[in-house]
């Protein structure tokens, strides 16, 4: 009987040890690791293979790209707490500072690193609304009315949905001769009509699109888009008549990179977003390019010129707009009220 | 002359009223998804069913729910032996506390099982500052998982054994050690013998739950895809990329996983019914 169970211990052992081999193995190439916000799924699954076979065929290096994707607070708190992502490619600078001002594994001027505020594309927000836009829904007023169910992410884990509020904001201080309560009565009557802030904005899209919730998903352009595409015939875009550039930023984490030995597949990985080649990929996945110089006419006839404020300008910069809106018990804690 | 149950005296029209009520409230919410699962699944036909199994993440995650619950279940089963051994065969001060804190694990929310891993072993935890100094990676990496994982699925072997064993006692053990066998020849030829099919059936509930946890896995997981995906985690991911076809294959090895274990656990209890009554 000892025996019988030395053997089958010793098998199990084995087959326990061979299933760990079997999952380091394939740490073996260059990998790097992106840690990004949630609607980029697809922009980045076309980059990366664009991007490893540019390398491969640069270096001969094999190079694995992983992709971990969530709400960008969310994803920013993930590389907080240790998660090794080479690079973060998140919906806003402010959840990028918030690495470097907890961490110190990049340096606080990150942005300035990369051309366009280290923004290699840009997006703006718009609304999606059920076929023949049955609520009429064509401008932020038309939110606030009573009986309208609007579908936008929680702003505390999500990027998109910060950039949601200030364009809600910006439009309400537009109408309203800057005067900040009137702004704060509409920002409080829009966040009245939203049944459910999911995490994310992709999970605002599911709630909106698959699960029928809602009838107007306030939404990146580019994930906007991307709904048509996946359920062509259901959906139409809206643009209001104001809006606000969205400036996702990419950076380096240098400590992670430093630690992995990938700051120059890293390096080069973000210097190539830039690149016409991918330039052209950004447009086809909907987001708006730096350089229209090699992207279909096609694809950018689809972003129409709207009136855009911009985070910088008019808000002073995400750090001030975080405190003043997204910090605990600032305006946003103020104005919501589940 | 009134048609009665024997026991309680109601009428033939509330009893099938009672029955039919069961049984629709439970084919609405328990077999009625099961089937969905199938059938979504198999939407765009057997070839891609299986394309969506064979896809280099989906086989990571496999690799990986399987590596966890490997690691976690065996853990669990010495855990849950050694836990109602202890409480069932002596008495010590702490005895209840221990009761106790074995269940934690039930009441507490996933979130906050994998919560709490994070704010122990996160780089900005408790331990964060060594593990990062020894280069040490337990959250976001298989560790976290498996500890997390270990955390929700503690109470499983314990529950089942405990009752069974303090219902035995300890009799059988005093008299062959009286007879003269040593400790573990005890255990392995009267203790263990006693309470195999409780045994069985707790290390069944363990590795169900172990393979579909999904809350406190998702804390500290990551999402790293190829990676550190385990298959619910997957399966949330392939949804929200409108890949609906794979996530639900992939949902559907769960709910085979599900259907599986229901099957032992009815030819558990039929065959434990004879020795013990679980």
């Amino acid at each position: 009987m000892d025996r019988t169970l030395t053997t089958r211990s010793f098998l199990l052992l084995a087959g326990l040890l061979l299933l760990l081999a079997s999952i380091c193995e394939v740490r073996a190439d260059t990998v790097l690791l992106n840690a990004s916000y949630d609607p980029t799924r697809e922009l980045y699954e076309a980059i990366n293979k664009e991007f490893a076979a540019d390398w491969k065929a640069k270096t001969g290096e094999k190079l694995t790209i992983r992709q971990s994707h969530g709400g960008s607070g969310k994803q920013a708190r993930s590389v907080v707490d240790g998660l090794g992502a080479d690079v973060v490619t998140l919906a806003l600078a402010a959840d990028i500072d918030q690495i470097a001002a907890l961490t110190g594994k990049l340096p606080a001027d990150w942005q300035k690193r990369l051309p366009d505020n280290s923004s290699p594309y840009t997006s703006t927000i718009n609304f999606v609304v059920r076929k023949g836009n049955p609520k009429a829904i064509s401008d932020w007023s038309d939110l606030v009315k009573p009986g309208i169910a609007v579908i936008t992410p929680n702003p505390k884990t999500s990027g998109g949905a910060r950039w949601n509020f200030l364009a809600a904001w910006a439009y309400a201080t537009a109408h309203s001769d800057g005067d900040e309560a009137k702004a704060r009565a509409f920002l409080t009557a829009l966040y009245k009509n939203v049944p459910v802030l999911d995490t994310g904005a992709r999970g605002s899209t599911t709630s909106f699109a698959q699960r029928g919730l809602g009838d107007v998903l306030i939404s990146w352009e580019n994930e906007s888009y991307l709904i048509l595409k996946q359920f062509p015939g259901q959906f139409e875009v809206v643009y209001p008549t104001i809006s606000i550039l969205t400036e996702p930023p990419v950076a380096v984490v240098d400590a992670n990179a430093a630690a992995n030995g990938t700051t120059e597949a890293a390096t080069a990985y973000l210097a190539f977003l830039y690149t016409p080649q991918a330039q052209k990929l950004i447009a086809k996945n909907f987001y708006r390019p730096r350089d229209i110089s090699a992207a279909d006419a096609d694809d950018l006839a689809r972003f129409p010129e709207i009136a855009l404020v911009t985070i910088d300008k008019d808000f002073g910069g995400w750090r001030q707009a975080q405190k003043k809106f997204f910090a605990d018990n600032a305006i946003f804690d103020q104005i919501y009220r589940p | 002359m009134r048609i009665a149950s024997s026991v309680t005296g109601e009428s033939a029209l509330v009893k099938y009223l009672l029955i039919g009520l069961a049984l629709i409230w439970l084919a609405g919410f328990l077999l009625l998804p099961l089937i969905v699962v199938f059938v979504e699944a198999l939407r765009q036909g057997v070839g891609a069913y299986l394309t969506a199994l064979v896809h280099d993440d989906a086989l990571a995650a496999m690799r990986l729910t399987l590596l966890v619950s490997a690691i976690a279940v065996p853990a669990n089963l010495v855990f849950g032996l050694v836990a109602s051994w202890s409480i069932a065969k002596f008495r010590f001060r702490g005895r209840n506390f221990l009761i106790t804190i074995i269940d934690i694990p039930f009441s507490v929310s996933p979130v906050i099982s994998g919560l709490v891993f994070v704010l122990l072993f996160g780089a900005q935890g408790v331990f964060g500052a060594f593990l990062v100094s020894q280069k040490i990676q337990i959250i976001f990496a298989v560790p976290g998982i498996v500890l997390a994982t270990i955390f929700v699925t503690f109470p499983f072997v314990a529950r089942q054994l405990i009752p069974l064993m303090q219902a035995q006692g300890i009799d059988e053990e005093e008299a062959a050690l009286s007879l003269g066998a040593s400790g573990f020849r005890t255990f392995c030829l009267v203790t263990l013998p006693n309470i195999k099919w409780a045994l069985f059936y707790g290390v069944l509930l363990c590795n169900a739950r172990a393979m579909g946890e999904f809350g406190a896995v998702s804390v500290v997981s990551g999402h790293i895809r190829g990676l550190t995906n385990t298959m619910p985690l997957h399966v949330e991911i392939l949804y929200n990329e409108y890949n609906f076809v794979a996530a639900f294959a992939t949902a559907s090895l769960l709910a085979l996983l599900a259907l599986v274990t229901l099957g032992l656990k009815t030819l558990l209890e039929r065959r434990g019914g004879r020795d013990v009554k679980i």
